[in-house]
Formats: C-alpha cells, sequence, structure tokens
C-alpha cells in the first residue's frame, strides 16, 4: 500500500490479479481496507505496549464473517480456501499476531468443533466463535513437548460419566482471552480432544510476558489442574494424533499465504524508502546493489505468492496432501522472514525502529517460523515423503 | 419501503485525477477505480432504512462499463438490486445530463426515497442530487446529518446540517434525501454478502432502454463545456520561521498578517 513510488507493485509483476477471481479480490479489498483503517494507525503501539484490543477486533472481524470464514453452515461464511488464504495475507500485512489471532479462532479451535465435535458442540460453540462473541484456543504444545506432541503428559481419566483433565500446556495463542479451549489430552484410548469452558473450576491460563515477537498477540500457559467436564465434552469424531495435526494442516494453509503478507508489507515499506532516500547525492533505489537485492526479494515474494495460489486451488479442488502443504509452510515462512531481513538492511538504522513495519514482521516471523511445525519439521515431512524414509526420531 | 440509491464509480482518492485532454472528460481508463466514498455514506443510510423499516434498496448508477463495480460493491454492502445505465452516446454529460438520465431511470422505480450523497469525489459539482429532485419532480431534503423515516405517517425527517448547529426539516414521501459524509458508519461488506452478490439481480440499460433521447446525450446536447483546464500550481515553499528567542512573536505577527487571528 505504501506506494509512493512511481514503479510497479512487486505483484503486479506476476500479474497476479489475473488470476484471482472478482470474489476473491473483493474479499482481499474488503480486508486490506479493515486493516488499513482499523489496525494500521494502531499496530505499532500495540506491539510496543504487547496488548490489543482483542476482543473487539474479533467481534469486527465477525461481522464481516473472517472467523472460520472456510467453514460451511453455523454462522460461517463458506467462502473458498483461495480466500480464506488472500484473508490471511492480508491481515499478516497489518501484523501476524492479528493473523495467528484468525489462524487460532478459525482453523484450530473452530475447524476442530465444526470437523470432530458433536451437534450439540458445534451449535453451542460455532456461531459464538464465528461471530467473535466468544474467543477460542487450542492447546497442543507442551513445556516438554512441541514438535512430538505425541509425548503429551495432560491426562484425560474417567470418573463415572465425567472426564477429569490434569496438566500443563505451552504458548498458547489466545489462551488467557479464551472462553472455550479446545485442549489435547491422553487417555486409556489414545490421544482424545475436549472442549473445554474456560470458566471450568480448575482451569487456569497465566499469560507469558517478555515475548520478543508477537508482541500483539496473546500467548499463554494453560493450566488444568483436575478440571472435570461432563462426558459430552470430548471431541468424539477425533481419534488419535492425526486429528489435531489435521486441523494444524488448516492454519498451516493460512500461514503458505499470510507469510507473504509480512514480507509483501516489507517490501512496499523498503520501495518507497530506497526512493526517498539519497546517498552520496542519489536515491538509493538507484544503485546496483540495491536493485539486485530488490529483484531477488520480488522474485521471492512472486514465486511464494504462485505457489500459494497453486495449493489453495488444490485446497479449493478438494486433493490437496499434508506434505503439499510443508511445502508451502517451509517455503513461504523462510522466504518470508529472509525478505523481512534484508529490507531491514535496506532501512539502515530506521528500519530496527517501530517506526517502520520491518523489523516488526522480521521478528513476528521468527514465531511463524516455528510454531505451526518448524522449518525442519516440514524438512523432514517432506524429506518422508521423497524416500519414504521417516527421518523424525 | 422501496429505497434508491445513486452511486458512482471515481478514480481512487488517492490517484492523482487527470482530463483526457482528447474530450477535456475525466480520465477513468489509467487509474483504479473505486466505489465514491461518500456513496458509501448513502448505501449506508439506504441499508439502516431498510432493516428500520423493511423493503428493498435498488442501487442506480451511470457509467462505463466498469462503473458496474460501483453498483456491485453496493450489492455486496447488503442491497438488493442494481441497475447500470450504460451507453457511449453518455459519455461527456454533464452535471444536467446526468441528472435528467438518472431521472429517466429511477422514476419507474416508484421510489419512497432516493438517497443521493453530496458529491462525488471526481468533479465535486455536488449538484447532481438537487437536480435529480427537480427532473423527478420530487421535494428534496438535503444536507441531512440523520434520517428519521415514518412511512405510516409518509414522511422523512431530517437533520439538516448548518453552519452553526442544524435544523430539522421534514419532508413528504416520496422524497430524495441528500446526506453528508459522517452520517453514519458504512460497514465493511461482509464475506457472506460479498458471495450473495454475484447472484443478486443486476439490470444494464442502454440509453433507449431508459428512454433517453439520443439527440439529447453527450458533450453535443450538454449545458456546460470544460474549455481549458489547469493542473494546480505547485505548492510554493513555506517560510520558514527561525526562532531566535522572539518565534513565538513571529509566528503571532505571521497570522496576524495572514488575518488568521
Ligand atoms: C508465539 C507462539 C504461539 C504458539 N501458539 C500455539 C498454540 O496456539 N497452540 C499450540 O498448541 N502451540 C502453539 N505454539 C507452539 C508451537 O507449535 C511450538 O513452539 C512448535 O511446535 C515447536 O515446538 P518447541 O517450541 O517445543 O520446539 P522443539 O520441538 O523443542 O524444537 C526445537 C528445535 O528442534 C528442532 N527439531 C525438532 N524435532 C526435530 C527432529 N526430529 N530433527 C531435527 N530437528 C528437530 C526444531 O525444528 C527446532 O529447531 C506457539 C508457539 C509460539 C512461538
Amino acid at each position: 500500500m505504501a506506494n509512493a513510488t512511481a514503479g510497479q507493485h512487486p505483484l503486479s509483476l506476476f500479474a497476479i490479479d489475473s488470476i484471482l477471481d472478482e470474489e476473491e479480490k473483493a474479499i482481499r479489498n474488503t480486508v486490506r481496507r479493515f486493516c488499513q483503517e482499523r489496525v494500521r494507525p494502531h499496530i505499532a503501539g500495540w506491539y510496543e505496549s504487547a496488548t490489543i484490543p482483542l476482543r473487539d477486533l474479533a467481534r469486527e472481524l465477525g461481522n464481516m464473517g473472517l472467523l472460520g470464514m472456510h467453514l460451511v453452515g453455523y454462522g460461517c461464511a463458506g467462502a473458498t480456501a483461495t480466500s480464506y488464504g488472500l484473508a490471511c495475507m492480508e491481515l499478516e500485512a497489518a501484523d501476524s499476531g492479528l493473523r495467528s489471532l484468525v489462524s487460532v479462532q478459525g482453523s484450530l479451535t473452530m475447524f476442530a468443533i465444526w470437523r470432530y465435535g458433536s451437534q450439540e458442540q458445534k451449535a453451542e460453540w460455532l456461531p459464538r466463535l464465528a461471530s467473535g462473541a466468544a474467543i477460542g484456543c487450542f492447546g497442543l504444545t507442551e513445556p516438554d513437548f512441541g514438535s512430538d506432541p505425541g509425548g503429551m503428559r495432560t491426562r484425560a481419566r474417567r470418573d463415572g460419566d465425567d472426564w477429569v483433565l490434569d496438566g500443563t500446556k505451552m504458548w498458547i495463542t489466545n489462551g488467557s482471552v479464551a472462553d472455550v479451549a479446545v485442549v489435547w489430552a491422553r487417555t486409556d484410548d489414545g490421544i482424545a480432544g475436549f472442549v473445554v469452558p474456560t470458566a471450568s473450576p480448575g482451569f487456569s491460563a497465566p499469560e507469558i510476558t517478555r515475548k520478543m515477537s508477537l508482541r500483539a498477540s496473546v500467548t499463554s500457559e494453560l493450566v488444568l489442574d483436575g478440571v472435570r467436564l461432563p462426558g459430552t465434552a470430548v471431541l468424539a469424531e477425533a481419534k488419535g494424533l492425526s486429528a489435531p495435526l489435521s486441523c494444524l494442516n488448516e492454519a498451516r494453509f493460512g500461514i503458505v499465504f499470510g507469510a507473504l503478507g509480512a514480507a509483501q508489507d516489507c517490501l512496499e515499506t523498503t520501495l518507497a524508502y530506497v526512493a526517498g532516500r539519497t546517498i552520496f547525492d542519489k536515491p538509493l533505489a538507484a544503485y546496483q546493489l540495491t536493485q539486485a537485492k530488490l529483484a531477488d526479494m520480488t522474485l521471492e515474494l512472486g514465486k511464494g505468492m504462485l505457489l500459494a495460489l497453486h495449493l489453495g486451488r488444490l485446497k479449493d479442488a478438494g486433493d490437496i496432501r499434508a506434505e503439499q502443504v510443508s511445502l508451502g509452510k517451509l517455503n513461504n515462512a523462510r522466504e518470508a522472514l529472509s525478505i523481512a531481513r534484508e529490507c531491514r538492511t535496506l532501512l539502515g538504522a530506521n528500519g530496527i525502529t517501530l517506526e517502520y513495519p520491518v523489523m516488526r514482521h522480521a521478528s513476528n516471523l521468527e514465531s511463524v517460523l516455528t510454531y505451526e511445525g518448524t522449518s525442519e519439521v516440514h524438512q523432514l515431512v517432506i524429506g518422508h515423503a521423497l524416500t519414504s524414509q521417516p527421518a523424525f526420531r | 419501503m422501496n429505497i434508491v440509491v445513486t452511486v458512482k464509480q471515481v478514480p481512487d482518492t488517492w490517484a492523482e485525477k487527470k482530463l483526457d485532454p482528447s474530450d477535456m472528460t475525466t480520465d477513468r481508463a489509467t487509474v483504479d477505480n473505486v466505489l465514491n466514498e461518500m456513496d458509501e455514506y448513502g448505501v449506508e443510510e439506504a441499508l439502516l432504512l431498510k432493516e428500520a423499516h423493511g423493503g428493498e434498496v435498488t442501487a442506480v448508477t451511470m457509467g462505463p462499463d466498469k462503473a458496474v463495480e460501483a453498483v456491485r460493491k453496493a450489492l455486496q454492502m447488503g442491497a438488493d438490486k442494481g441497475v447500470h445505465l450504460c451507453d457511449a452516446s453518455l459519455h461527456g454529460s454533464d452535471a444536467l445530463q446526468t441528472a435528467s438520465a438518472l431521472a429517466k431511470v429511477i422514476a419507474p422505480l416508484n421510489p419512497d426515497v432516493v438517497i443521493v450523497s453530496s458529491e462525488a469525489s471526481d468533479a465535486r459539482g455536488g449538484v447532481v442530487g438537487a437536480l435529480l429532485a427537480e427532473y423527478l419532480g420530487l421535494p428534496q431534503l438535503t444536507l441531512a446529518r440523520k434520517v428519521t423515516a415514518d412511512p405510516g405517517g409518509g414522511t422523512v425527517t431530517i437533520e439538516r446540517q448548518t453552519d452553526n448547529g442544524y435544523a430539522t426539516v421534514l419532508g413528504k414521501l416520496p422524497v430524495v434525501v441528500g446526506v453528508i459524509e459522517k452520517i453514519n458508519e458504512p460497514r465493511y461488506p461482509s464475506f457472506k454478502g460479498i458471495m450473495a452478490a454475484k447472484k443478486k439481480p443486476l439490470v444494464t440499460m442502454t440509453a433507449a432502454d431508459a428512454g433517453i433521447d439520443p439527440g439529447s446525450a453527450g458533450p453535443s446536447g450538454a449545458y456546460s463545456e470544460v474549455d481549458e483546464a489547469q493542473p494546480r500550481p505547485p505548492k510554493a515553499a513555506g517560510q520558514v520561521v527561525k526562532d531566535e528567542g522572539d518565534g513565538g512573536a513571529k509566528l503571532a505577527a505571521f497570522l496576524a498578517d495572514q488575518k488568521l487571528v
């Protein structure tokens, strides 16, 4: 958006708009404008103070239909996966924290209930989560188990008809503000999911502070201390670890697009900056070294975008595979971070401040590189697909 | 209530606005075009009236092929139907011709209320609303900062913005209401609205369909004509006041000089 330059936009070099339909563009433009008016004027302040008016934002996003937008029924918009990706991209162009809020709400919490829940669970939670009246979180990671969630220690045991949950979850986005948590726990029959109202006795969610990344996002610990739930709280259709992993695959898909939003914002900012910054009597934009950087970054952004859209079309056709989403997550998170770092060099000292979005995006992308499967884990997924040799352990 | 709202596609607010040197009409081809921002307030007000009293909202535009996007945006926001008057012979119409053509399209719709915004951000004439009311033979309530309808009693009451406050004005249906900026907060189109818009009825009409006399259309039949245009001169360099302990006094003297204080 920061198009103070006379040159072309990096993505229009790739004629990306020519492969989007009217509906996709309308959804993208609506989210772009929302971010422009409601988020961008405040985001640096929210980031610095590590506070975000999460409930107000969720309401506004809910009114637009953004929360769980790719799900069907229960108040969800039923948009395409590609449109969902484009929305994530615009959100993350503002800040990865905002996109994280939406990923966790729509792709993790709502998707888990929508895909694995009972009619009662869906009717109780989905309309409220879709409208933003309720906030959700998704508890899989534990202090000692991140890339290997199958080792989790959180336990759910039967007590008569009830379930009783004990354990600790870590790094849980939206945790302290959530009304409902989807919590994964070990049972005698393997890993199961539970819909846990956060008001349940024994549930607490202390916020994790002193973060250097995703500061405009709430990250928490979930402590489950003898949390008693009715028998109906279990996600009946979710059997084993593949269920939470399928949810992560949904959220990852959003990151494939989202990470590029952050990269694009860095590149737009940088293009405007180098046009206006005079060094040794000519614009920084007029140096060959600068142009080589700009060209390389544009190439990676455009290639990432083409990959994202290709994956979007595959997903909309209903035949995307998990390792294909891994291709997108690995490439786009990694390239976005490297674009952000390169842009930072072009902004010089200005690049380290919150006056420009670049360092903020770079810091955020460090989290994006790690969550939803680290880069190494996605390399292993792709390696497994290529060689049939699982090398995870 | 049967509500009609007029919308217009204009060059993006931030785009450099130019005239096409060949015929001195607005250059719409080389810039991004969007729904006139002011019209968003009109659409929002129309939707609020519909939500309060039931009925239907029809968005009407006149303009080239791409202008249909303004109607589509209104449909995405929640309008029920759209009409696009599109005819090469209408290119270059002035305000009077535009209002007369719109009236030809709107009159057969038998509206209870026609909502127009105070101006479009391209030409900024700000007269089409008033002219439209004349051509429709309807009363006009202009500069509305608040609109309350009483369809049962057959009236609309507005708060009309004045220089130092507002006046309460009542009009009998059917009526043309001109709304000002900030009358409301236009909604973002919902994604459901965006997806539903594709299936809403949108009629394209030619000048002949609307019963517009071809002889009266276009630059040849215009009442006004642009002979010449000059870009605004670049801003003159500002005057720098150096503070040598008397900066305040110097600034005050400058303001007094300009008769600003
Ligand atoms: C801001 C933020 C928000 C988050 N939100 C959520 C949330 O909402 N819900 C949730 O459940 N989790 C969430 N997470 C947790 C996230 O999913 C985990 O951090 C991630 O899975 C990595 O786990 P870990 O941090 O324990 O790292 P580890 O698993 O300890 O990994 C450390 C390093 O070891 C590497 N590694 C791991 N396995 C292998 C291997 N087999 N071979 C080689 N290298 C390996 C990793 O790639 C990494 O480089 C969030 C994390 C962050 C930072």
